[in-house]
Parts: structure tokens; C-alpha cells; sequence
């Protein structure tokens, strides 16, 4: 747990400050020499500066340009797995309250979408809305809501029956009050794993889309397309283009779900003691 | 039995009809092919006669009908970037994803079970804790960037295998195969390895804690009261146990791999249905689109069906439609 939340802080932290720690801004041309292009791992560009991680096609440095990456894989991620979570919880906790038709309607449509995988869903939805930023976002949300609709209705069926929602009821409360201001926080707990474990799941889908050049575009580099990019150049043997966006993809990953796996077994009084 | 199935097929039946419809409107909502295919120096005439000769000037509702009439007769439209049939045209790549998925599913089943039975048998031995620790790391793995390193590995620095492409094919039963010549064998290696690794993490997983769990029940005290072997007590009393949920499970990621199969034959370059669709969606070509999600829906639901069955048969005690 330790040592992977402090891998997950510091990538976190990294992407956040991109713009003052990296070498350079990847994406303003005219700090890119052509003559730099393609440099190995820890070699030195025109100009002196040393390229940790090489340079890419046009001369960029490739740990800048990762470093953006992460930034906007984790927004992306964030962004999508928010979203879903919104909307899913909020469907799973009315499912659970109402009942009914709700329920039923609410249940079905998510069996029905968690009966196919992720990826084809997302690439369905991503035909249909086209590139861009906010499209991929309510794609993978689009993706995620089902599990989260699932989960929380699942935690809502035990609460509801529990004697501080009989007496919010007693005090006549409002439906939308019980549910977000009594119920949700008592079901949050089961759902915060659950967070954790898609957000690292949006963030290696959005990579997928993206390397398949479906999913940002090119002005908004992800690690996908960073690694798709490298893609052109593997097979002449410049494997760092690729190689090591992949492995700051992968550490985000690993980190994130190992974070989860250990929040998973402190929530849960009887995995804990396992 | 009966009743279950039939009522299954029904739901299925419903499931596919809400699926065509929500893709059908889905997919019309992608824009314009007509900007596409037409040259873009075309004037207005002669785009209203591409969009006529394509029925795209029709009302939705009706464009909707005639898809349906002519899918019942096994007829999902023309493909607008070949100008051919395209269900001719999925049909057609559909022997090279099944065989990849095959051939990476045996992998996954081959590898994965072993593993987790090792790891589940001896959870404190290194191995044991190797495997538990290689199976999360698999799941965390991005399947494409795999991909790229093992070309990476075994095509650019070993110069072992082919990056790319299917190889020669035999004819099989009238259905082009690359398994049966060995140039096929070496082009399938990569992409089946590739889309197999999130399965044997699965199933490594799965297969693990299901011996854990059974190595602690009586009949394996039992088996070892007897004075069996415990080559015996594992490879027969627990290996059966942990078989049940190890099929249900690859079964329904059998239909995943199919899915997952658009990343791999991208990156490989092979000739599936996977590929089509990627290529479709880059070039709207709506009837492709429409049809590739048609046959995966059918698929899916058969796939579905088959592995309740098996469930049922392989475990007595699971009872279909007893619930319901």
C-alpha cells in the first residue's frame, strides 16, 4: 500500500505540475529542432540540454511529453469516472428506493450493457459522437455508470432498511434528501473501491481508443497517442517512442489498483482479517 | 430445460431487436459518408445522387424498416467503402478472429489454470506469491502496449517471429485456417499471445482462489485420508472444483476476446473482423459498422446461452430457471 500510494502521489503531483517541472512544452513548436529528432534515451539535443528518455519524431523530449500525457490521462479518467459515478449512483440509489418499474428499467438496461464489454460499447459510442475531449469523457462515463448504478444499488437495498432511514422517513424528509444526505454517505464506502478500480480502468481504456485513433485527438496527446506515435517508429528499432509513455502508463495503472486492492481489504472487516 | 431455453432464445430475440434499434439510430447519427465517398469537388447534383443511390435521403423510420426487411433475409446493406455486401464482407474476416480467439482462449486455459492451481495449492511458496503478483500485474497491463513490446521483442530484436499479417492459410473445411502450416503457427503466435495475457491473469486468478478455498474442504481430507496421492488429490478433487466457475468464466470472456480482438488485430495487422471495424468506423461506413455489431449481438447471446447450459451440466447443483 505504502510504497504504491506514494508512486500514485507522485504521479499525480508530476501531471499536475507538467507545465513547470517538464524540459520543455512539447506542444509549442518552436522549442522543437528537427535535428533533435529521434535521439536516443539520455542523449544530448542540439542545443546541450540532456534528453532523459530520448526524443520523439519531431525532435520532442520524451519526458515532457509524458509528463503532459499523464496529465491528461488522469484528467481524462477523473473527468469520466466523476461522471459516471454521478450518474450511476444516482440511478443505482433511486433503483433501490423506488423501486418498481424503476428498478426494473434501471436494472435491465444496466444488465444489458454490463452483458458486453467495455470496449465495444465505447467504440460504438465513440463512432456515433466522433473525436474530442469531451466526447471520450461521456463515452467511458457512458461505459462506467452501469457498474456504479449496480454497486450502489446493491449497498442502498441493505441501508434502506436500516432505523436512521426510518426515522428521516418519520420526519417526512424530501425523497432527494434522504437519499443524497443520508443514504449515499452510509453506502459510500463498498463504492470507493469501486471508484478507484474504474478510474484506472477508464484511464487504460481511454489509452486504447486513443492508440487506435479513436479517441483524443492529436492536440491533446494522451499516453495512447503518445504511444501510437511511437508505434511508426518501432519496427526501425527506436523502441523508447513507445516504450516508455507504456511504462508511465502501466506504473499509473498498477499503482492505482494496488491502492484499491489495499482500500478494498481496510474497508472490509472480513478481508482484513483474512 | 426446455421451457428455460426457449425462453432464453426470447430474450435474446428481444435483446437483439432493442440492440438494432438503438444501434441503427446510433450509428445514423454519425455523420455524413456521403462527405466521404464523394469526391469533394462534386457539385450539389452530384452528391444528392450519391445520397439517393445510398437511400440516405430517406426518412429515418423508414430507412429503419428496410434495414430490418432486408437483415431478416441475411441482407445488412452494401458496404459504402467496397461496394460490397456487407455481411459478405464480416463473414468473410469473421474464421480469422474466431481462430485468433480460440487460439488465445486454449492459451489462457492452458497456462492460466496450472498456474492459479500452483499458486492456490502453495499460496505462501515463492511461486505461489509470484503468481498472485504476476496475475494482478497482468490485469494492469495495457493489452496494446503489450502488443507493441512483444513485437518489439520477438519480431524487430530476436527477428524470431512476424509482426504482422496472417501468413499462408490452409483451406479447412472450406474455411481459410493459419493453424495447420507452421509459417501460420509463427504468424499466430504474437497476436494470440498478446490478446491471451488478461485471460490468464483471469483465470490464473480464479483458478487460484478456487483451490484455496478447496484445499480446506473435507473431501480433500478425505481423498487424503484415503492415502491418494496428492498428485491425485489435486489433479482430480480440487482441479474438478475449481473447473466450474474457471468454464463459466471462459466462456463468457470468450465473447470479451472477440471484443478485445479489435486492439490485437490492429496492432498486428490481422485480417479480422476486429480490423474491419476500426477501419469502418474511421471511414463511416455505417453498413459494416451496423453489421459487425449485429453478428457480435447473435454471437454474444450464443455464447451466453452455451455456457448457462454448461454451467448447469458440469455443476448439478446449479438449477436453470428455478429462480424465475
Amino acid at each position: 500500500m505504502r510504497p504504491a500510494l506514494a508512486l500514485l502521489s507522485v504521479m499525480l503531483l508530476a501531471a499536475l505540475l507538467a507545465p513547470w517541472i517538464s524540459p520543455q512544452n512539447p506542444y509549442d513548436l518552436a522549442q522543437l529542432q528537427l535535428v533533435d529528432s529521434r535521439l536516443p534515451p539520455l542523449a544530448r539535443s542540439a542545443a546541450g540540454a540532456l534528453r532523459w528518455l530520448g526524443t520523439d519524431d519531431q525532435g520532442r523530449d520524451m519526458l515532457s511529453a509524458i509528463l503532459y500525457g499523464l496529465r491528461t490521462s488522469f484528467a481524462v479518467g477523473f473527468a469520466a469516472t466523476s461522471l459516471g459515478f454521478a450518474i450511476g449512483v444516482s440511478l443505482g440509489l433511486a433503483a433501490a428506493w423506488f423501486g418498481g418499474w424503476v428498478d426494473a428499467l434501471v436494472m435491465r438496461l444496466a444488465d444489458l450493457q454490463l452483458s458486453f464489454p467495455s470496449i465495444l460499447i465505447a467504440l460504438v459510442l465513440l463512432a456515433v459522437f466522433g473525436q474530442g475531449m469531451e466526447k471520450i469523457i461521456l463515452a467511458l462515463a457512458a461505459v462506467q455508470w452501469a457498474y456504479f448504478a449496480r454497486a450502489a444499488r446493491a449497498s442502498a437495498l441493505v441501508e434502506r432498511r436500516k432505523e436512521y432511514i426510518e426515522a428521516a422517513i418519520a420526519l417526512a424528509l424530501p425523497s432527494a434528501r434522504i437519499l443524497y444526505r443520508h443514504l449515499l454517505p452510509n453506502c459510500l464506502p463498498p463504492l470507493l473501491v469501486l471508484v478507484a478500480v474504474q478510474a484506472a480502468a477508464a484511464i487504460t481504456l481511454e489509452a486504447t481508443l486513443s492508440f487506435l485513433g479513436l479517441g483524443l485527438p492529436i492536440t491533446q496527446p494522451s499516453l495512447g497517442l503518445l504511444i501510437a506515435n511511437g508505434f511508426n517508429y518501432l519496427l526501425s528499432g527506436h523502441y523508447w517512442i513507445s516504450f516508455f509513455p507504456g511504462v508511465a502508463l502501466l506504473l499509473a495503472v498498477v499503482a492505482i489498483n494496488l491502492v484499491a486492492d489495499r482500500l478494498g481489504e481496510l474497508l472490509d472487516p472480513y478481508r482484513a482479517h483474512r | 430445460m426446455l421451457a428455460y431455453v426457449v425462453r432464453r432464445l426470447a430474450q435474446s430475440l428481444a435483446a437483439l431487436a432493442f440492440m438494432s434499434v438503438l444501434v441503427f439510430a446510433a450509428v445514423y447519427a454519425v455523420g455524413n459518408p456521403v462527405d466521404i465517398l464523394v469526391n469533394p469537388q462534386s457539385d450539389q447534383n452530384e452528391i444528392a445522387r450519391a445520397t439517393a443511390a445510398l437511400g440516405l435521403d430517406r426518412p429515418l423510420a423508414e430507412q429503419y424498416f428496410l434495414f430490418l426487411k432486408d437483415a431478416a433475409r441475411g441482407d445488412l446493406g452494401k458496404s459504402f467503402a467496397y461496394n460490397v455486401p456487407a455481411i459478405g464482407l464480416i463473414l468473410e474476416r469473421m474464421p480469422a478472429t474466431l481462430e485468433l480467439a480460440t487460439a488465445a482462449m486454449l492459451i489462457a486455459l492452458l497456462l492460466g489454470i496450472p498456474l492459479g492451481l500452483w499458486a492456490g495449492v502453495a499460496p505462501r511458496s515463492a511461486a505461489g506469491r509470484t503468481i498472485a503478483l504476476g496475475s494482478i500485474l497482468g490485469f494492469s497491463l495495457p493489452t496494446f502496449w503489450v502488443g507493441l513490446m512483444l513485437i518489439m521483442v520477438f519480431s524487430v530484436w530476436l527477428g524470431w517471429l512476424p509482426a504482422s499479417g496472417r501468413g499462408p492459410t490452409t483451406m479447412l473445411a472450406g474455411i481459410p485456417v493459419s493453424i495447420l502450416s507452421a509459417e501460420g503457427l509463427r504468424h499466430l503466435a504474437l497476436p494470440a499471445a498478446n490478446l491471451a495475457l488478461l485471460n490468464v491473469s483471469l483465470l490464473a486468478r480464479l483458478a487460484r482462489s478456487g483451490a484455496r478455498e478447496s484445499m480446506q474442504r473435507d473431501y480433500v481430507r478425505f481423498a487424503r485420508a484415503k492415502g491418494l496421492s496428492e498428485r491425485r488429490v489435486i489433479g482430480v478433487h480440487v482441479l474438478k472444483n475449481v473447473l466450474v466457475p474457471v468454464a463459466t468464466v471462459a466462456g463468457v470472456e470468450f465473447g470479451s476476446l472477440i471484443a478485445f480482438a479489435v486492439v490485437t488485430e490492429s496492432i498486428f495487422a490481422w485480417p479480422g473482423m476486429g480490423k474491419l471495424l476500426v477501419d469502418s468506423i474511421n471511414v463511416l461506413d455505417r453498413p459494416v459498422i451496423v453489421g459487425y455489431l449485429c453478428i457480435v449481438v447473435v454471437l454474444f447471446v450464443a455464447i451466453n446461452l452455451a455456457v448457462d447450459l454448461l454451467t448447469s451440466w458440469l455443476d448439478p447443483r446449479v438449477r436453470l430457471g428455478a429462480d424465475a
